[in-house]
């Protein structure tokens, strides 16, 4: 057994002649947050549509918990422990805020479509069981007082906390946050990095793609810097502040 | 929500309770009775076009299916009519899984496309397989079904048949919708890959949802196929199917209310031009039957020009205007409308 929860072994991904990852070879760590850096284009996320099953790898392999996922559907990977959020956010407009999260709350009931035509809401425990999952997300995320707003007329702060609720109500080993930060205002980006700590309190390991390096630097144990889709440095926030490469990456030396 | 849709349920019931003794010309009882039978095909085509984001352009296909299936096995076998309608619901279901499995993989509207197809090959047959169908001139002696031992033989006695079936279709689709399987459905609509990163099959449930919008129509031709006791090509043509999509986005797409609405307003929308156009007649205007075409033009244009949800989400947004001038507080109508009649929703392209 290994301490990673996810390992990316010699990992290609090309689109037709263009390469977007190339023999990109990277561990995370269990019940650490991992980052992942790098100048637009780099191909970030493109790895994570690749570890999700969004995308197909071109070569290499792609293990979680010692298991070979590359090759499953997306919904299958969510099956045995990876939830994602999206970095243009993806939450389901015409639904309240509770029902998003009690979407979530799928992986974890098993009703049919024919129980549920036949049973009402009221006599099914499962339907009870899911609201109530859903409320502690939900308190969780302290957006209690939005339960029954559509969440299309959340702001961009909290729709992105309750993607995050989502993602976590399935219960995942491994969340994956696509630019968490995007589009907050400096205090919800300090909320946000307050939020990813609680996360890993919780025992969930957290790899995330983000820009705003503050939040990186201040957040990450570790730290991986793509570039050109292959890996240019990793390691602790500290030595990646220090590395010569990352350092003429990001200032175009 | 829950709470409403149970009350507009025990209205509903209410309603067709006491509509027979209202209503004894068995004239109109009749165009209830195919007022329900549509409303049926369109609940079910409500939940795959409102709820999952899918259009079928052939749902008259699946209720030919329901009606032809009856109608040889019971007119030309002498099956039992619960039987038969059980097994023409079955081949439905499988047509619907050999038509949906490969045109819901694809994102898009591939599913309009093979619906469509789908149902001229029906219409076609029907007309063509002279020795199954009966060719143009169709199948006759259709029985009636039996219901604890009592023959469904008037009107009034088909009137409480069919509507109970639609009670029930609305009471499923209810249940359905506020249930781990609807949210996934709903799910799908809103976006299909934060669905399939939860973990939801997206493919399976399109497909599954299909195929009990195609039981709903399947129940309905068996029903109409009973009803009238004759069946012909003539009704389930191409235009038929349009009907259906028509009256579900006119009554607003997004709420099974919406689709019954939208069932029952443009099936007894004929009667109505009838009973007006003996009005014209008196002010010295000649109202030919020809002329329907041309209303339902204009009022499908009416429509969706100024009510683009749809009748019933309009009707509501209404009614909750008027209680708010009432109580006198400031309120924004028609913008609290529920989770479901979904805020952001385009027509028919999501």
């Amino acid at each position: 057994m290994t301490n990673n929860i996810l390992e990316l072994d010699h990992l290609r991904k090309n689109f037709g002649g263009v390469v977007a990852v190339s023999d990109l070879s990277l561990n995370i760590a269990k019940g650490a947050i991992s980052s992942l850096i790098g100048p637009n284009g780099a191909g970030k996320t493109t790895i994570f549509n690749l570890v999700t099953g969004f995308a197909q790898p071109s070569g290499g392999h792609i293990n979680f918990s010692d298991r070979r996922i590359n090759g499953m559907k997306p919904h299958a990977i969510a099956g045995i422990g990876i939830s994602r959020t999206f970095q243009n956010v993806q939450i389901f407009p015409n639904m309240s805020v509770l029902e998003n999260i009690m979407v979530g709350r799928y992986l974890r009931s098993r009703a049919g479509m024919l129980y549920s035509c036949i049973f009402p809401p009221i006599l099914r425990n499962e339907e009870k069981r899911i609201r109530e999952d859903a409320e502690k997300q939900l308190h969780f995320l302290e957006l209690e007082q939005y339960a029954d707003t559509p969440a299309g007329s959340l702001p961009l702060g909290n729709q992105r906390m309750l993607e995050i609720a989502r993602a976590l109500a399935l219960e995942p080993g491994l969340l994956l946050l696509d630019e968490p930060a995007s589009g907050l205002n400096a205090r919800e980006t300090i909320a946000m990095g307050e939020l990813i700590g609680k996360i890993k309190e919780m025992n969930v390991s957290v790899w995330l793609v983000e820009h705003d390096m503050d939040l990186v630097m201040d957040i990450s144990d570790y730290v991986a810097v793509i570039n050109f889709g292959g890996l240019i440095a990793q390691g602790t926030p500290a030595e990646i502040q220090r590395n010569p490469e990352v350092i003429s990456a990001y200032l175009g030396g | 929500m829950k709470g409403k849709n149970s009350a507009g349920l025990i209205a509903l019931i209410l309603a067709v309770i006491l509509l027979p003794y209202i209503i004894t010309n068995d004239y109109y009882l009749g165009a209830l009775i195919f007022a329900g039978l549509n409303s049926l095909a369109c609940i079910g085509l409500c939940m795959l076009m409102g709820y999952a984001g899918q259009i079928s352009i052939g749902h008259g296909a699946f209720v030919a299916i329901g009606a032809y299936g009856s109608g040889i096995l019971t007119a030309s076998f002498a099956w039992s009519p619960w039987l038969a309608m059980f097994c023409s619901l079955i081949m439905a279901v499988v047509v619907a899984i050999v038509l949906g499995i490969p045109a819901l993989r694809l994102k898009g509207h591939y599913l309009a496309m093979a619906t469509l197809g789908f149902a001229s090959i029906v219409h076609v047959v029907s007309v063509a397989a002279v020795d199954l169908t009966g060719g143009p001139s169709g199948i006759v002696n259709i029985p009636r079904p039996k219901l604890f031992g009592y023959l469904l033989q008037t009107d009034t006695q088909y009137f409480y048949f069919v509507w109970a079936v639609v009670i029930i279709g609305i009471y499923c689709a209810f249940n359905l919708i506020d249930s781990r399987v609807g949210r996934g459905l709903r799910a799908l609509h809103g976006s299909e890959d934060a669905a399939a990163s939860l973990g939801i099959p997206v493919t399976w449930y399109k497909v599954q949802v299909f195929i009990l919008s195609a039981v709903y129509a399947s129940v309905s031709g068996s029903l109409y196929a009973y009803y009238v006791n004759y069946i012909d090509p003539g009704p389930f043509d191409i235009s038929y199917s349009v009907l259906l999509v028509t009256m579900v986005a006119v009554g607003g797409l997004h709420n099974i209310w919406g689709a019954l609405t939208g069932a029952i307003v443009l099936s007894l929308l004929p009667e109505f031009l009838s009973f007006v156009s003996d009005y014209l007649r008196f002010f010295g205007i000649e109202y030919q039957q020809d002329y329907d075409t041309l209303v339902y033009g204009l009022i499908l244009l009416f429509i969706m020009l100024f009510l683009p949800e749809g009748i019933f989400p309009s009707l509501r947004g209404a009614v909750a205007g008027i209680i708010a001038l009432f109580k006198k507080t400031p309120r924004m109508s028609g913008q609290n409308s529920g989770p479901i009649a979904g805020r952001r929703f385009s027509g028919h392209d999501k």
